[in-house]
C-alpha cells in the first residue's frame, strides 16, 4: 500500500527529477530540434489561416501610447554613424544590392520623396509589451520593384549599421512579409523625423511579426536565394545568438 | 474503445463480493489527456513564467510598456519555478509555444471525444440542480468536512466536481489558448476578433496570466483532494478507469 507520505515524498522527488530533466533536455542539441520544429508549424498554420495581404490593425492617434519605448541599440554610437547623424544623414545611403537586375543607392531624400505611406500599428516586442507609434516611410515593395528583384530571390536581408555584443545587428523576412502592403521602410515616426534611439535613418516596419524583426539604421538590403550564408545562418542576429525564432508571429 | 462498463451516471454494475464495487470511472479519451495535461501543463506554466520573467509587469489596453501604469508587477520568479531554470526567453518560448500546440490539439480532440461519449453532457456541464443554493451550501459543508460521497452517489461526479472540472475544461482551457493566441501579431492580422475578444493585447496577456493562476489554484486544490479521497484509489481510477466504491458510511 502506498501512503500519503509516500505520495508526497515521491511527487517531491519526481518534481525535482522534472526539473533537472528539463534543463538537460534544454541542452540537448536533438531535443532543441523537435521543439524548433514547432516554428515551421507555427508559420504554415498562421499562413494558411491569414491572407497573404491581411493587414495589421492601424489605430487612432488617440490609440498611441504616450512614450513610445526603444529596445536594443539605443545608439549605433561608432564614428562613422556620429559622422552621418552630425551630417543630418546627408552623407547616408541605402545601398539595395543582391539578386537584383538593377543596384540601387539611394539617399535620404529620394526615399523621402517615393510614395507615403503612414500608419499607426502596434508594436510587439518578444519581452512581452506593446507600444503603439505612427510610422512614416515608403512601402519596401515599390523599392524592391525599382531594383528589379530576381525571380531567384526568396529573402529580404536587412544589413545594420549598430551592432551587439560586437556583431553586427541584421533580420532577413520572406517576400510575403516583404511585398506586405504594411512593410514599410520607416524614416519618420509620430510626425518626426525618425530619432536615434528608434533606427534614424531607417527602420523596417514589419507588423505581423515581433518587434526585434523590425531591423533598426539599416544601410542596405540584400536579395538572397538562401540565408546560409550570412553571419550565422540563421537570418538575424537573435536567431543566430539566442535561438530565437526567424518567424517571429507569434 | 471503451468497453460497455459501467460510467459515471449509468446503471450501476452488480454487486462485487467484497461489497466493494468497482465501476468504470473514467473512459481512456480522459485518462490519456489527463496523464498527458500532467506532463504538459506544468511545462506550460514553467516556461509561462520564465516568458513572464522577461516583462514581469502586467497592463489593461490594447499597449503597455514600462512608461505606462502596470496593475500588477511582480518580482522575476525563481529558477526552481521555471523553464529553463535560469534566465532564458528564447530557450522558454521554445518550449512554451512547441507544447502549446500538443496543448491545444490534444483540447480539442479531448473535446471532441467527451462530446461524442456523452462525457461533456454527463458529467461536465452543470444542470440546473447543481445551482440550486441548499443543495451547494451542503455539498460545500460535506467537503469542508471532508465527508465525500459514498456508495450509489460516489458514482458520478458531485456538484463541486461537475462545476469546477467544467469550469476548467469549457472555460479555463479555451480562455488560455485564445488569450495566448491574441497575443500573436499575425493571429490578430488574421482573426481581429481574437484580440478583440479580450479588449485589446495587453489585457490578453493580463488574463493569459490570471487564467494561468487559476490553473495552478486548479492543480494544487484537485491534489489535494486526490490526497484526502484516497490517493491509491483515486490515482488507479485514472491509470486503469476502475473505481472502487468506497462502502456507505454507516447512519
Amino acid at each position: 500500500m502506498i501512503s500519503r507520505r509516500g505520495l508526497l515524498v515521491g511527487g517531491t522527488s519526481a518534481g525535482a527529477l522534472l526539473l533537472g530533466g528539463c534543463d538537460r533536455l534544454n541542452q540537448s542539441e536533438s531535443y532543441r530540434g523537435v521543439l524548433r520544429s514547432a516554428e515551421g508549424l507555427t508559420m504554415r498554420a498562421q499562413r494558411l489561416i491569414m491572407d497573404r495581404n491581411a493587414l495589421a490593425r492601424e489605430f487612432r492617434e488617440a490609440d498611441m501610447s504616450p512614450i513610445f519605448r526603444s529596445n536594443g541599440t539605443a545608439d549605433p554610437g561608432t564614428p562613422l554613424y556620429q559622422q552621418l547623424l552630425t551630417g543630418n544623414f546627408a552623407d547616408w545611403r541605402l545601398r539595395v544590392d543582391g539578386l537584383v537586375a538593377r543596384p540601387l543607392s539611394l539617399s535620404l531624400q529620394q526615399l523621402r520623396s517615393m510614395p507615403l505611406r503612414t500608419q499607426i500599428t502596434r508594436h510587439d516586442c518578444v519581452e512581452g509589451w506593446s507600444a503603439i507609434g505612427k510610422w512614416h516611410g515608403v512601402p519596401l515593395g515599390l523599392v524592391l520593384d525599382a531594383a528589379a528583384l530576381s525571380t531567384r530571390a526568396r529573402y529580404i536581408v536587412f544589413h545594420c549599421m549598430d551592432q551587439l555584443a560586437g556583431r553586427p545587428y541584421y533580420e532577413s523576412i520572406d517576400l510575403i512579409d516583404a511585398f506586405h502592403p504594411q512593410t514599410i521602410l520607416a524614416w519618420g515616426m509620430n510626425d518626426r523625423v525618425l530619432q536615434v534611439p528608434h533606427g534614424a535613418p531607417l527602420r523596417l516596419r514589419v507588423e505581423r511579426q515581433l518587434g526585434y524583426k523590425h531591423a533598426k539604421y539599416i544601410e542596405r538590403i540584400e536579395a538572397v536565394e538562401s540565408l546560409a550564408g550570412i553571419h550565422g545562418g540563421r537570418g538575424g542576429f537573435w536567431e543566430d545568438s539566442g535561438d530565437y525564432e526567424w518567424y517571429a508571429g507569434i | 474503445m471503451d468497453a460497455p462498463r459501467t460510467a459515471p451516471g449509468s446503471a450501476g454494475l452488480p454487486a462485487s463480493p467484497d461489497e466493494r464495487q468497482e465501476v468504470l470511472r473514467h473512459r481512456l479519451s480522459t485518462r490519456l489527456w489527463h496523464w498527458l495535461n500532467a506532463v504538459v501543463v506544468i511545462i506550460m506554466l514553467m516556461s509561462g513564467l520564465m516568458i513572464f520573467n522577461a516583462h514581469p509587469r502586467l497592463y489593461w489596453g490594447h499597449y503597455g510598456a514600462n512608461f505606462d501604469p502596470a496593475w500588477l508587477e511582480l518580482p522575476r520568479f525563481p529558477g526552481w519555478a521555471t523553464i529553463p531554470s535560469t534566465y532564458d526567453l528564447a530557450g522558454a518560448r521554445r518550449w512554451h509555444l512547441a507544447f502549446a500546440w500538443l496543448f491545444g490539439v490534444s483540447t480539442i480532440i479531448y473535446l471532441l471525444a467527451a462530446l461524442l461519449n456523452g462525457h461533456l453532457r454527463r458529467d461536465l456541464l452543470p444542470r440546473p440542480r447543481d445551482f440550486a443554493p441548499g443543495h451547494l451550501w451542503q455539498e460545500i459543508r460535506d467537503h469542508a468536512r471532508l465527508h465525500f460521497p459514498t456508495g450509489e452517489a460516489a458514482k458520478r461526479y458531485n456538484t463541486l466536481q461537475r462545476l469546477s472540472y467544467g469550469a476548467v475544461v469549457l472555460l479555463l482551457i479555451p480562455l488560455l489558448i485564445l488569450s495566448g493566441l491574441a497575443m500573436s501579431p499575425a493571429m490578430d492580422a488574421a482573426w481581429p476578433w481574437l484580440v478583440d475578444l479580450f479588449f485589446g493585447r495587453q489585457s490578453a496577456r493580463s488574463v493569459h496570466f490570471i487564467c494561468a493562476g487559476l490553473m495552478l489554484l486548479f492543480i494544487l486544490v484537485h491534489l489535494a483532494m486526490v490526497l484526502l479521497a484516497g490517493p491509491v484509489n483515486e490515482v488507479r481510477s485514472m491509470i486503469t478507469g476502475r473505481f472502487r466504491l468506497p462502502p456507505e458510511r454507516a447512519a
